[in-house]
């Protein structure tokens, strides 16, 4: 009795499904370009990272080159200067993402106590600016700006009767300066994220608590520092991805010989190691322990997000 | 009694904090600011006042002298012609695969099943990095070495614009697809006669974040182009400007620029024409881009 019911219904069904694929045909078609793309210019660089373990000639390629195991690492973590090159990449970028948290935070809080939007507004699209300019254009203006004798700043230290600060030639002063020029480039930007949170909190806080008597500062304490916290703690988590993102842009362009020591970071070592002396092996090593390890902090930190608060990456 | 007196106490309070806040973010807002004013103080100004540091804010001397000097510097111009081919390239290109990205990712899995496979193939290589020396190898064995095509390509693709444009189209009501799915509208029509329409400010967003990208790119330049004549413009500020620097001690380059003075005025001018291009972009950009960064990068 169920046989001739059932067999009509497979047809339909079957038939039904490639409808559905016909129909969704145009959207695979729409999204070959770009799968394309990211095949090419991520996925064979992903799997290019071979290269690590091989003595890769590029006129042999990544199938023929002879293949030498863990060489490549055992000789560059060998080398004299690499573990101080990793420190000072994870020194540099755990200071920036620290100020790249406490500063926009703190000027997000400044700003949301402008009684005046038109003030707001016009501070708010001048410290946006700067994100927007290359670290080519900024370090042009930073080494005519910090230069000791010619430089504003070192004549208002002379003005002033200090001595001259070599911000991007002294071994000592180096890191800071990149954290605080980096700061500078992006605070505004950071602020666009804190500045939404604020919005969102309920005004109908700050009513009652105004009938309560409690004091501005009372309330920056108890209703907007709580409010801003699960934002300041996704950004937190997130930002563990970039622990050993110390800004090759940056520092690739404000360096000098002169500052390796503390400035030298895996990035540049990465550049001069691979696209300088041709040591494609070595250097693709060193690429690749980095984004393994910023790989599995950001893996953690996404993790640790999606478990503890409603965030969502996609 | 003593409650007014308190009142008073505290809008004094509230009202010096006021003022002290104002002007501290002004302060803030003028060091965001004074920089680019300074250089083009400089880029205006004649080498001696530069030189003997007579130049804050205001050109000394007034003079166009470095800006001639620029004109009459063909590689210049040569650069910032590579520069706006890379953006006519470019720019359309990251474009058209983005939104034809973005469309079935914004997709319900129900109605698109294939999209959860999708989304993690462009999510994977937003988290894993190849490095930079296979990426320099799979250009140059694919032959782009000192093409156009090694600067708009691998440049053309970033899964952050997809993921904003991708948000806002989910932020489209639903009814506008479900009226047009009704007269008949397949997916491409539907992406570009009911979506599309109505995304002027993502498209906006997005349009003018390729063209900042592309205008900013300065390392690709350096590593795919061999010959300096292929050089965009930030790439060949990179050469004229910055890495000039990073060869000399910091002692050196002191006596270096009093030595060939006008090498100062002149770069200021480079730096400020580099910047030309963002700076006319950026009240565009400005009206847009908050929300877009809100929108893309914290969602409920």
């Amino acid at each position: 009795m169920d046989m001739p019911q059932k067999m009509p219904v497979l047809p339909i069904a079957k038939k039904k499904r490639r409808d559905a694929w016909l129909r969704n045909l145009p959207l695979h078609a729409m999204l070959l370009p770009a799968v394309a793309l990211l095949f090419v210019y991520s996925y064979i660089p992903l799997f290019g990272n071979v290269m690590a373990f091989q003595r890769f000639r590029p006129n042999l390629g990544f199938f023929r080159s002879e293949w030498v195991g863990l060489a490549n690492f055992r000789y560059v973590f060998a080398l004299p200067g690499t573990m101080q090159v990793l420190w000072n990449t994870f020194f540099i970028a755990a200071m920036k993402i620290i100020a790249g948290i406490v500063v926009p935070v703190f000027v997000a809080l400044l700003l949301n106590e402008m009684r005046s939007a038109r003030c707001k507004r016009i501070v708010q699209t001048v410290i946006y600016f700067p994100y927007f300019l290359s670290w080519v254009v900024l370090s042009g203006i930073f080494i005519d700006l910090l230069s000791p004798s010619q430089g504003i700043i070192g004549r208002v230290f002379a003005a002033m009767g200090l001595e001259p600060v070599f911000f991007l030639g002294d071994a000592k002063i180096f890191p800071y300066t990149m954290v605080a020029t980096e700061s500078w480039k992006s605070f505004g930007y950071g602020t666009i994220v804190y500045l939404a949170a604020l919005t969102g909190i309920d005004p109908n806080l700050y009513e009652a608590s105004d009938i309560d008597g409690a004091s501005r500062w009372k309330q920056t304490l108890h209703i907007t520092m709580p409010g801003l916290r699960p934002i300041v703690l996704i950004m937190t988590v997130l930002a563990l991805g970039n622990v050993l993102n110390a800004g090759f842009d940056q520092i690739f362009n404000l360096y000098s010989p002169q500052v390796y020591s503390t400035g030298d970071i895996l990035d540049t070592l990465v550049y001069r190691l691979g696209l300088v002396d041709a040591q494609y092996g070595v250097a693709t090593a060193v690429g690749l322990f980095k984004s393994a390890i910023s790989f599995a902090m950001l893996a953690i930190s996404y993790i640790v997000a999606y478990k503890y608060t409603d965030y969502r990456v996609f | 009694m003593r409650e007014a007196a308190k009142m008073r106490k505290a809008t004094a309070g509230m009202r010096a904090f006021a003022v002290l806040n104002y002007l501290f973010l002004a302060g803030v807002a003028l060091t965001c600011l004074l920089p680019m004013v300074n250089q083009l103080a400089v880029s205006f100004s004649s080498s001696p006042a530069v030189s003997a540091g007579r130049v804050y804010l205001w050109p000394v001397d007034f003079t166009l002298e470095s800006y001639e000097y620029m004109a009459g510097k063909p590689e210049f111009f040569k650069a910032f012609s590579v520069s706006l081919r890379r953006l006519l390239l470019g720019v359309p290109l990251s474009m058209v695969v983005s939104v034809l990205a973005a469309y079935p990712l914004s997709r319900q899995v129900h109605e698109f099943k294939a999209r959860k496979y999708y989304i993690w193939y462009f999510i994977v290589p937003m988290m894993f990095y190849g490095g930079l020396i296979p990426s320099y190898m799979v250009v140059r064995n694919t032959g782009l070495i000192d093409s156009a095509l090694a600067l708009a390509l691998p440049c053309s693709i970033n899964v952050f614009n997809i993921i904003l444009l991708m948000n806002f189209f989910r932020s489209i009501p639903k009814e506008m697809e479900e009226a047009a799915a009704i007269d008949g509208a397949g997916h491409v029509s539907t992406l570009f006669q009911i979506m599309l329409p109505v995304s002027a400010p993502v498209l906006a967003t997005v349009t003018l974040f390729f063209i900042v990208n592309h205008w900013n790119a300065w390392f690709d330049g350096l590593i795919y182009m061999n010959s300096p004549a292929n050089y965009p413009l930030q790439t060949y500020l990179q050469t004229q400007v910055v890495s000039q620097d990073i060869l000399s001690t910091e002692s050196l380059r002191d006596i270096r620029q009093i030595a060939n003075i006008s090498d100062r005025t002149g770069k200021a001018a480079q730096i400020f024409l580099a910047a030309i291009p963002v700076l006319a972009v950026y009240p565009f950009l400005q009206k847009h881009f908050t929300s877009g960064i809100v929108m893309g990068s914290v969602k409920g």
